[in-house]
């Protein structure tokens, strides 16, 4: 036919370059995981990562939660430049550590400091799961120890975001005494009458979750949170069964009576700050 | 009972058979080979000294794994008198992958609580092969407290693959029941002494493990995973086992180079379980030793050292 002389046919696709793809700023738009919609990520900032549609609940940055809870300025950093040494010598550890450094802006999965939320000073730990998912080395082991003697000494609550896929491999048994060392910590507070809030996110699991994740006077977690001790799969294997979609959600652990309280996100800042009255020395008269 | 083989020792029991079979041979007939057998149990000596002398990680994995390595019960009653288990958790059942109860030490009353194997099919069945669920950690918590109350040292023996991962543990708080061993246990006021006898499997074993001091039998291990788990985590690959042993750092030199245990309780040559009497043996003069030094300080003292103790622990620098 004729018309085909003039229609333009590609036979090929064209890829953009380079330069041309990063014309639209990064992470402009964000899909939901759960509902699948796509939301403008500012949105999704206003709504503290909590999905509009679907009312998923996004992972946080440290530092999202610390602007989420604390006063304005009023967060001070302990320990900011403390990092990991490599003391089994594994191959490769160090340049996965600069990696993550370079992809999170951290130096560590876990940011520790004191605060003020509402009008109450607290001290405070929040793990971050970009950085080697969140897991327990002994910097993270350190710096968590070290807050809450920090809390005890200056007679301030400690209150703990934990995200953690539990101890860190690559520096094997001082990883797993990184939970001792925690929860050494945590009696001494308690002993002192030191309060102490956990709040578990998603995920909270192995050696975190059997250690200082578990041991807050209160126990909350954010809806749908992964939360357990082993893995899923390592149980499925185990036992030969296929697991309900709901296990090892903090919903699962509030039925069997684990958790105080699922706290949905944008309940969660007025949640700790009553308790933090609460908790005042001498209590309201 | 035939006695389990490892890779590594064969070449030792080998000539152990061919020594035995000329020692038959000798005394069934007239020909007399008094002089090759003395030299091939000279040969053997040696070979012994040199084959456990030089055991790998691999090798020590394999001998903490033994099926006729000696458990919890049978040092309980070669090291103790007047042994009395006592069970359950007084909230959901009684954990037979943990075994608690008081005793005498020389003497001295105690509470002595240890995960407990099977040696065999039917017992590893009882005894869910040494992975205890919550209320087995619930159980030796509560028997700790009771210690505490009656001023008694408390023993822990460790020897487990880790907690058990299954659905009915996670339901009943596996993690919560491991999280608060660690706490209250820092928080007890009387002596704590942790052995690991054979593998120190994870948070399981860390659950009866914060102790004032820790030794390891020399052929035990003591790590955050198992070598196969670690290999399949980090490599892909369970296969890679051997070599994760190998830098997971997790025999009993490896912790002491760490600065993580208080001792090794040497081994008899080749393992443990040639004889548990003497085994049992070493574990007492080394417990004798500790109790008398942990006996003297004050409350305040022991949980002050506690902390001091598990604080330094760790590997970091500044940038």
């Amino acid at each position: 036919m004729l018309k085909d002389f003039f229609s333009k046919k590609r036979k090929y696709a064209t890829i953009p370059r380079e330069e041309a793809k990063q014309d639209i700023p990064e992470g402009l738009m964000k899909k939901c995981p759960q509902c699948k919609q796509i939301f403008y990520r500012k949105e999704l900032n206003n709504q503290l990562q909590v999905c509009p549609n679907c009312d998923h609940h996004h992972q946080m940055s440290a530092w999202e939660r610390i602007h989420m809870l604390f006063e304005e300025n009023s967060f001070v950093e302990w320990d900011r430049d403390m990092i990991s040494e490599n003391p089994l010598e594994f191959p490769d550890y160090v340049e996965k550590l600069e990696k993550d450094r370079q992809k999170s802006g951290l130096n560590e999965a876990v940011v520790t400091g004191k605060g003020i939320i509402d009008q109450y000073e607290t001290a405070f730990a929040v793990m971050d799961a970009r950085y080697r998912m969140g897991s327990m080395g002994s910097v993270v082991g350190e710096k968590i120890a070290r807050a809450i003697e920090n809390a005890r000494e200056e007679n301030l609550p400690f209150i703990i975001f934990t995200a953690s896929g539990g101890a860190r491999m690559q520096e094997g048994v001082l990883s797993l005494m990184q939970m001792t060392k925690t929860s050494v910590a945590i009696e001494r507070f308690s002993r002192a009458g030191g309060l102490m809030i956990s709040v578990m996110t998603h995920p909270t699991t192995g050696g975190v979750s059997a250690s200082f994740a578990s041991l807050g006077d209160y126990n909350f977690a954010e809806p749908g949170a992964l939360i357990g001790f082993a893995g899923r799969r390592i149980i499925e294997q185990t036992i030969r069964e296929k697991l309900p979609d709901d296990f090892q959600t903090a919903e699962f652990l509030m039925k069997h009576g684990h958790l105080d309280k699922v706290i949905h996100r944008h309940d969660m800042k007025r949640t700790l700050s009553i308790l933090l009255e609460i908790h005042q020395p001498g209590g309201e008269s | 009972m035939k006695d389990q083989v490892l890779p590594f020792e064969k070449p030792v029991i080998e000539l152990k058979s061919k020594i035995a079979e000329l020692k038959k041979f000798t005394s069934e007939s007239d020909i007399d080979l008094t002089s090759e057998i003395k030299k091939l149990e000279d040969r053997l000596e040696k070979l012994e000294s040199e084959v456990y002398g030089n055991m790998q990680p691999w090798d020590r994995v394999q001998m903490a794994r033994h099926s006729n390595r000696p458990t919890t019960l049978d040092y309980i009653n070669e090291i103790f008198e007047d042994f009395v288990e006592l069970h359950g958790d007084r909230l959901y059942g009684d954990d037979e992958a943990i075994v608690a109860g008081v005793a005498k030490y020389n003497g001295t009353p105690v509470t002595v609580i240890g995960h407990q194997r099977g040696k065999d099919t039917k017992e590893n069945i009882r005894r869910n092969f040494g992975m205890p669920h919550p209320e087995g950690y619930r159980k030796a918590l509560r028997l700790m407290k009771q210690a505490n109350k009656f001023n008694r040292p408390i023993i822990c023996f460790i020897d487990t693959k880790g907690a058990y991962p299954g659905k009915a543990a996670e339901e009943r708080g596996q993690s919560e029941a491991i999280a608060r061993n660690l706490k209250e246990m820092a928080g007890l006021t009387v002596p704590i002494i942790c052995i690991v006898i054979g593998e120190g499997g994870s948070g399981g074993a860390l659950a009866l493990g914060v102790g004032d001091h820790i030794y390891m039998l020399e052929n035990s291990t003591y790590s955050v995973i198992s070598p196969e788990g670690a290999a399949a985590l980090l490599w892909k690959d369970s296969n890679l086992a051997q070599r994760a042993a190998e830098s997971m750092k997790i025999t009993s030199y490896d912790l002491n180079e760490l600065g993580i245990i208080d001792g090794i309780i040497p081994e008899i040559r080749g393992g443990a379980h040639r004889n548990v009497a003497e085994q049992a043996n070493n574990i007492y003069e080394t417990l004798q030793k500790s109790l008398q030094k942990l006996t003297s300080y004050s409350k305040d003292e022991l949980l002050e050292q506690r902390w001091e103790k598990y604080k330094k622990i760790g590997a970091y620098t500044t940038l």
